[in-house]
């Protein structure tokens, strides 16, 4: 654990995205990450990292893979977990984000994991509460540990990211994973595209450090990578494209488009998956595709991250 | 006391400027009653005197652009602490916009902030009635009934008239009545939803945009309205280089359209957003470097009618929120002259003596009052500056109730000396 980062000094109290990470600091979570891998190989699955420790689970968007691994990842490190889900908006129930934040911390909890529809609550929350707070996802802001596990995922397929074609395609313009994994991809020295219809693709793309592409066909053969977000349709509003139909024939990962594809191309896909329509089911339960570790992943990074900025939180404390 | 000619007030030595008048000079001002009686050196002994060697006498500020919130929202802002606000930064008059709850939509709505005004016994209120029942945007409000109560125009603000054709029936109406109709440009089938300038930042920051066009397109379209109508129009708060090339076609054309900057528009960009402090967030939003220039060019260029605020009170544990869920608007009625001083005045955009005419005289035309000039037999509404006086913004100062202030801690000049209101100082530092 930390072998190639050894002078290396985590000193962050919170992880609410990966924009103003370091390409240092992205690597040093992986590296940390890879140790607590062999945790969940052991037969007791547990470390006394966060004993004594109270993380809270704040969800206020519906999510089941998120809340279990930071759940379960939290329970590897001995932590007591709460969990405290909310899918009505904070404001129609009367109480607002911070309301609700400041009586679980009243209570006594030492890291917020936070789930939330609108971009920037847990900046908000981090200006306003002490305890740590961990992003689990903000509006179409980031969400910085799915990323984690993408390139940590890539890492160990490949060893590194530098030079590595990467393509994210489908609904970048609502999507948080694309915007973290937008900045943790070419800080780790990817070269990124992002394929989709002009209407899918944010504001301003061309300021982005990305290339942008509108035809899959046209990228799939030179791909190391390929991220196939999920189409979001409780996030677009008005429909963006005409029908499935036309999407999935344009931007779907199918059979055929894989035959083009190199052999070795690694399919990811951040779940929960639309069969048929982003990607065929043949192809995301294929050969090629690496959804499934990426959960695995999944949870040692989020063991990672909980330890890391519990670890800054401590040492701010002593000072 | 009212008009009272033994209530005299002797203010000496100011430097005396008047931009309606080319006056710009050291002079005394002696006030009876509610006038100005003279202007010159004036010998007169008199009981109150203002020392104002070294100051800036003024016609009195008048900002057509304010949210006091009573009726509806008391605990953010109420007439009587908007009034001393408004008279804290220097301004004799202000125009109160119809968005309270109940709207201000009737008569007995524009009288009721008559009401009020009265008895805060501090600044002039002039009151601008909703266009549209409700601010709904379906059914014209009563717009002859309220001008008769003093309403001295019309605007649904805080949203636009979305409807082409009930914009049109405003207008119309509207040129019967001799009132100015102002529009907050946005057109919902592009802008809804958004909560900052669609851009860069909105894109990284993952929040919907306000995309240009939609303040820019209905401004066209209104435009084009006004050459059928010839009605008086006013753009409130225009944020877009785009709508100062619109508003300059217009007056080329030589239609009666106006407009008003605010100063977050001259002095923010959208890059002050990347915290999500929601203190940067207003409707219409913060832009770009490029749109602050094209702003700024506009004042210089005589295109601007009025430098106003769009004073948005809101309370802190409002703007506590997910940047989504926060509400609109900036609190600076008490801190808008320094701004103007720091965004215009500072970088050699234009003088005093401009500076002075938007925020007196200019915003006196839009509404069609005969205030903002100081020559004898005028109304006695005048601003003292100290303008090389330096100080911090400090919110916990306001007397505005609400603290949502994205200058607070900023160093800036020109301070407010006193503020006087029909001959009486109703403010003084």
């Amino acid at each position: 654990m930390g072998k190639k980062n050894k002078k290396f000094e985590w000193t962050r109290k919170h992880l609410l995205g990966l924009r103003d990470l370091t390409a240092e600091e992205i690597g040093f979570i992986l590296d940390t990450a890879e140790g607590f891998e062999q945790v969940s190989t052991r037969s007791i699955k547990k470390a006394p990292t966060l004993r004594g420790r109270v993380v809270v689970n704040l969800f206020f968007e519906d999510s089941t893979r998120t809340r279990v691994s930071f759940g379960l990842a939290a329970n590897r490190l001995s932590a007591d977990v709460i969990d405290f889900s909310k899918t009505s908006s904070s404001v129609s129930k009367g109480e607002t984000l911070l309301d609700t934040a400041r009586n679980l911390e009243a209570m006594g909890i030492d890291i917020v994991v936070i789930r939330h529809c609108a971009g920037g609550a847990p900046k908000l929350l981090s200006k306003n509460i002490n305890a740590s707070v961990i992003n689990a996802g903000d509006g179409f802001n980031e969400h910085p540990t799915q990323a984690l596990l993408d390139v940590y995922t890539i890492r160990k397929e490949r060893g590194s990211l530098k030079g590595l074609k990467i393509g994210i395609a489908g609904d970048i313009a609502h999507s948080r994973v694309a915007r973290s994994d937008i900045w943790a991809m070419t800080k780790l020295g990817a070269e990124v595209t992002l394929i989709g219809p002009p209407t899918l693709m944010p504001g301003k793309v061309e300021e982005l450090p990305v290339k942008v592409c509108y035809k899959l066909d046209d990228v799939i053969e030179e791909l190391d990578v390929i991220n196939m977000l999920r189409i979001q349709f409780e996030r677009m509003g008005k429909a963006q494209f005409p029908s499935v139909r036309e999407y999935s024939h344009f931007f779907g990962l199918t059979v055929e488009r894989m035959k083009r594809a190199k052999d070795d191309i690694i399919v990811m896909h951040p779940g929960p998956i639309n069969r048929g329509l982003e990607i065929e089911s043949q192809v995301a339960d294929g050969a090629n595709s690496v959804i499934l570790k990426q959960v695995s992943n999944g949870l040692a990074v989020r063991m990672a991250v909980l330890f890391l900025v519990n670890q800054a939180a401590m040492k701010r404390q002593k000072k | 006391m009212k008009n009272d000619p033994d209530n005299k007030l002797l203010i000496k030595s100011g430097r005396l400027i008047d931009p309606v008048n080319g006056i710009d000079k050291v002079a005394d001002v002696l006030v009876v009653g509610e006038t100005v009686a003279k202007i010159g050196l004036v010998n007169e002994e008199c009981e109150n005197v203002i020392d104002a060697a070294g100051k800036i006498v003024m016609p009195g500020m008048i900002d057509i652009h304010v949210h006091f919130r009573e009726p509806g929202n008391e605990e953010e802002e109420t007439i009587l602490s908007g009034s001393n606000a408004a008279v804290a930064g220097g301004f004799t008059s202000v125009v109160l916009m119809p968005n309270t709850n109940p709207t201000i939509d009737d008569q007995t709505s524009v009288e009721y902030a008559h009401r009020m005004a009265r008895q805060a016994r501090k600044t002039f209120i002039y009151v601008m009635g909703a266009i549209t029942k409700g601010r709904e945007g379906n059914q014209l409000a009563e717009m002859g009934l309220m001008a008769d109560a003093g309403a001295v125009g019309f605007t649904d603000d805080g949203a636009g008239v979305q409807s082409a054709s009930m914009m049109l029936i405003a207008l119309k109406y509207a040129g019967m009545l001799d009132t100015v109709v102002s529009q907050h440009c946005q057109d919902n089938s592009l802008g809804s939803g958004g909560v900052m300038n669609a851009g860069y930042n909105s894109s990284v920051l993952g929040l919907p945009g306000i995309d240009p066009l939609a303040e820019e397109m209905m401004l066209w379209r209104d435009v084009q309205l006004v050459k059928k109508t010839k009605t008086r129009y006013h753009a409130q708060h225009i944020s877009t280089a785009g709508s100062v090339k619109i508003i300059k076609e217009a007056k080329e054309m030589g239609l009666p359209v106006t407009c008003e900057v605010a100063p977050h528009h001259l002095l923010f960009t959208d890059d002050s957003i990347s915290d999500y402090d929601t203190n940067y967030k207003v409707n219409p939003p913060v832009r770009t470097a490029e749109d602050i220039d094209a702003l700024k060019q506009a004042v210089a260029d005589g295109i601007v009618d009025a430098l106003a605020t769009d004073h948005a009170p809101h309370l802190k544990s409002e703007k506590d929120l997910e940047f989504l869920s926060a509400p609109f608007g900036i609190a600076s009625l008490e801190c808008a002259l320094s701004l103007y001083i720091k965004a215009l005045i500072e970088p050699g955009v234009i003088g005093w003596s401009e500076l002075i005419r938007l925020m007196s005289a200019g915003p006196a035309g839009v509404i069609g009052v005969d205030k903002g000039r100081l020559n004898e037999g005028a109304m006695a509404d005048i601003t003292i500056v100290d303008p090389d006086a330096e100080y911090t913004i400090d919110v916990n100062s306001f007397k505005s109730k609400s603290t949502n202030c994205p200058y607070h801690g900023w160093k800036v000049k020109g301070k407010v000396q006193q503020t006087i209101v029909a001959g009486e100082i109703r403010y003084s530092v």
